[in-house]
């Protein structure tokens, strides 16, 4: 094996084909898309060099700004849904269900593997206040409250699209999290149940610095997914009520492939990389503090 | 140490230097090329067209087989659609790449058709036309002439519609309501409908434009036809007192109530299907709807209880009631690298023959002359026939000089306005702000 991989002819015959294929299909257009930056116009009319002005928009564009608050506040609001609910499962099926989680764990799981589109449907009639009324304003009419319009003002399309998101991913983050709780040795809880430790000390200082490793990958796995959301939101709301619930992703779909501007959706592509680039750092930085403090 | 950081960064700054002017390179060389065309034209006669529309390539498809059937022997004709959703962002890939189809559909944006006018991306229909362009109704021509500037035809209007409110004469009669003729008649009768427990209008404001057709509407009847064009030369802004009137009077029609509760949750079937039903007394809506009216599965209320009637005046306004709003809906267009001899004979075929066909056919008024009136038609499509021969000059809609994002912004916005979520400033300036 040594001599193999020693071998540069070798090498390059093994990875060699893997790279061209990674760097046609996603290192090219990355660089194009960052060329695309610094022009303007459109594939019609052709472009012309900008030097720096569509990053000068961004910073005086507003609904950039709205978007990357929306962006952000989904993404945290999200990340701690996710994580603190697939968290809470993991513990369920690993300390209450046990051996017979298999069901409930198949069952919370199911809707990961469901089409966005088909989900983003069915809580479109759930929530639906009109032409007919959906199931949750059934409920609020039944109990006397009138029918709330969910999809009509931004903050309650927020919090249908995070209920959504949730419901549609804690399955996954439970079995992520599940197989952290299960790699953690029997015979260290045991020691620290002997040592009388149990419920929520047993929790705080033992099972959760275990499995602190995985729980910071779903942290980072989930913060940057949600950063990117695109597919719940285009089919649930598609932004609106106005722009009230445009992300960065979709805004950058709009102004590139609805309004022409390349060179412009390149620039807020550029910059979503860049924040989930920052954010990314940001997690590793705070656990590699905390790693220090234990 | 430092060494070490030297040398890491001489072979950094090189390496990014040349992945930058590699990212320059192919980003400048992505622009589109100049067009080349000639000869007969492309092998096939290729239609590309929305997904949404299956009456062009009927017509089309049989024309090839009896009136254009020596053009389909010279050059066959070929059909293939593509997801209406995306029509924009298609042609303008293809267009970018010199690869539009001998025929297709256009884009539905105006500002995008001017591009590919001056890209040269597209064929000059009047000239391809020469003798025969007089087979396109003046009123056809002069939205064309509208929309896309100059004075020759891009584009084939395979559609002419014209539009107004769509209402149902039995709930009028029944509540003791004449036609409103000027806007604050419009609102009375609003009023009154709904003190009567009856939903005056419906709209659909998930995609907006009937409510933002509202204030395009008004602001013609207010400031005159050239209202809108005014806005785009610059000579006026949406945010000026004179266009914030408008947006605010639909305003505070949709805050009496008169749109029902959840617009926003409102699809154009939902729309339909309320108007058709009985459940609201009004809607806005363009002569296309004519197949749903004569659709009995669709209509319980009856062909005989609808009626048309024009926007209202706006008291003491510039415009007039008789100015049509009018549309040609999505028309098609020819690739002028596809372009020949064979091509410019089947356009010339086409516009002597699709205005007989589409009429006789589905029913469908286009924006071509007329030789034959089916004596068979239903009888709202042949008022709207005749008015649609008889306009000559046609106003546009709210949007129609707009960017593509400000048409967005326009109508992602309208159920807010409609709903009092914003008011008409702020729906203006959004507007404004857009096009900036």
């Amino acid at each position: 094996m040594k001599s193999v991989l020693g071998d540069r002819r070798a090498i390059l015959a093994l990875l060699g084909p893997a790279l061209l294929v990674y760097s046609l299909i996603i290192l090219i257009p990355i660089f194009w898309s960052l060329g695309y930056t610094f022009f303007s116009g459109s594939i019609v009319s052709g472009f012309t060099p900008s030097g720096f002005d569509n990053f000068i928009t961004f910073f005086k564009d507003p609904t950039a700004w709205t978007a990357i608050a929306f962006t952000v506040k989904y993404a945290v609001v999200l990340t701690v849904g996710q994580v603190v609910i697939g968290y809470a499962f993991a513990l369920m099926y690993h300390f209450y269900l046990k051996r017979a989680s298999a069901i409930i764990r198949t069952l919370v799981f199911f809707p990961v593997v469901l089409p966005t589109v088909a989900v983003a449907l069915l809580f479109q009639q759930f929530f639906q206040s009109a032409p007919t009324t959906g199931p949750i304003n059934g409920f609020l009419n039944s109990l006397g409250i009138a029918s709330v319009d969910w999809f009509g003002h931004a903050d309650s399309a927020f919090w249908v699209i995070v209920a959504m998101d949730i419901w549609r991913s804690m399955g996954f983050y439970a079995v992520l999290l599940y197989a952290g709780i299960v790699d953690i040795p029997d015979d260290i809880v045991e020691s620290s149940r002997l040592d009388g430790a149990s419920g929520w000390k047993l929790l705080r200082h033992i099972i959760l610095p275990l499995s602190l490793p995985v729980l910071l990958s779903s942290v980072i796995f989930s913060i940057n997914g949600t950063l990117k959301v695109f597919d719940s939101v285009l089919a649930l709301t598609n932004g609106g009520p106005g722009s009230g619930t445009t992300p960065l992703t979709l805004y950058m779909y709009q102004t590139s492939f609805t309004y022409g501007d390349y060179g412009y959706g390149s620039t807020i592509a550029l910059m979503l990389t860049i924040l989930c680039l920052l954010v990314t750092i940001f997690i590793f930085r705070a656990q590699r503090r905390d790693l220090t403090k234990a | 140490m430092i060494t070490t950081a030297k040398g890491r960064l001489g072979r950094i700054v090189p390496a990014v230097a040349i992945i930058g002017a590699g990212a320059l390179l192919l980003a400048g060389c992505s622009s589109g090329s100049t067009s080349s065309a000639g000869g007969k034209g492309s092998e096939k006669f290729d239609y590309l067209g929305a997904d949404t529309n299956t009456e062009i390539s009927t017509v089309l498809t049989l024309m090839s087989k009896d009136q254009c059937s020596a053009e389909n022997a010279a050059q066959p004709l070929s059909v293939g659609t593509t997801p209406g959703t995306g029509v924009d962002q298609k042609m303008q890939l293809l267009a970018g790449q010199n690869a539009l189809p001998a025929i297709s559909t256009a884009s539905g944006t105006p500002s995008l058709m001017t591009q590919f006018v001056e890209a040269k991306k597209i064929v000059n229909i009047t000239e391809a036309l020469g003798d025969d362009s007089s087979n396109i109704l003046p009123a056809a021509q002069s939205i064309i002439s509208k929309l896309y500037g100059g004075t020759d035809s891009y584009v084939l209007p395979t559609e002419f519609n014209i539009e107004g409110i769509w209402y149902n004469k039995k709930i009028f009669a029944d509540n003791g309501i004449t036609v409103p003729e000027t806007w604050d008649a419009l609102v009375a009768a609003s009023e009154k409908l709904e003190a009567a427990g009856v939903q005056p209008i419906t709209a659909d404001g998930k995609d907006g434009w009937p409510i933002t057709r509202l204030i395009g509407n008004y602001i013609f009847r207010d400031q005159g036809a050239d209202a809108l064009q005014a806005v785009k030369d610059g000579k006026a802004k949406l945010t000026d007192a004179a266009y914030v009137k408008a947006a605010d009077a639909v305003a505070s029609l949709g805050q009496g109530g008169a749109f029902g509760p959840s617009v926003g949750s409102i699809d154009y079937n939902g729309m339909e299907n309320a108007f058709l039903t009985g459940g609201a007394a009004m809607m806005y809506n363009g002569s296309w709807t004519l197949s749903n009216f004569n659709d009995p599965a669709q209509n319980t209320i009856g062909l005989e209880n609808i009626a048309y009637m024009p926007f209202p005046a706006v008291t003491g306004g510039k415009g007039s009631i008789d100015d049509t709003p009018a549309n040609i809906g999505i028309p098609v267009m020819l690739g002028q690298n596809a372009y020949g001899t064979n091509t410019q004979a089947w356009v010339k075929c086409i516009a002597k023959n699709y205005g007989d066909l589409a009429l006789a056919n589905g029913g469908v008024v286009s924006g071509f002359k007329v030789n034959t009136v089916p004596t068979d038609l239903p009888e709202l499509t042949q008022v709207v026939q005749a008015k649609v021969a008889a306009t000559t000059t046609a106003t546009l809609w709210f949007e129609a000089l707009f960017s593509p994002k400000q048409t967005t912004v326009s109508q992602t916005n309208a159920a807010l306005l409609a709903t009092g979520a914003l008011t008409g400033e702020a729906f203006m300036q959004m507007v404004q702000d857009a096009g900036q």
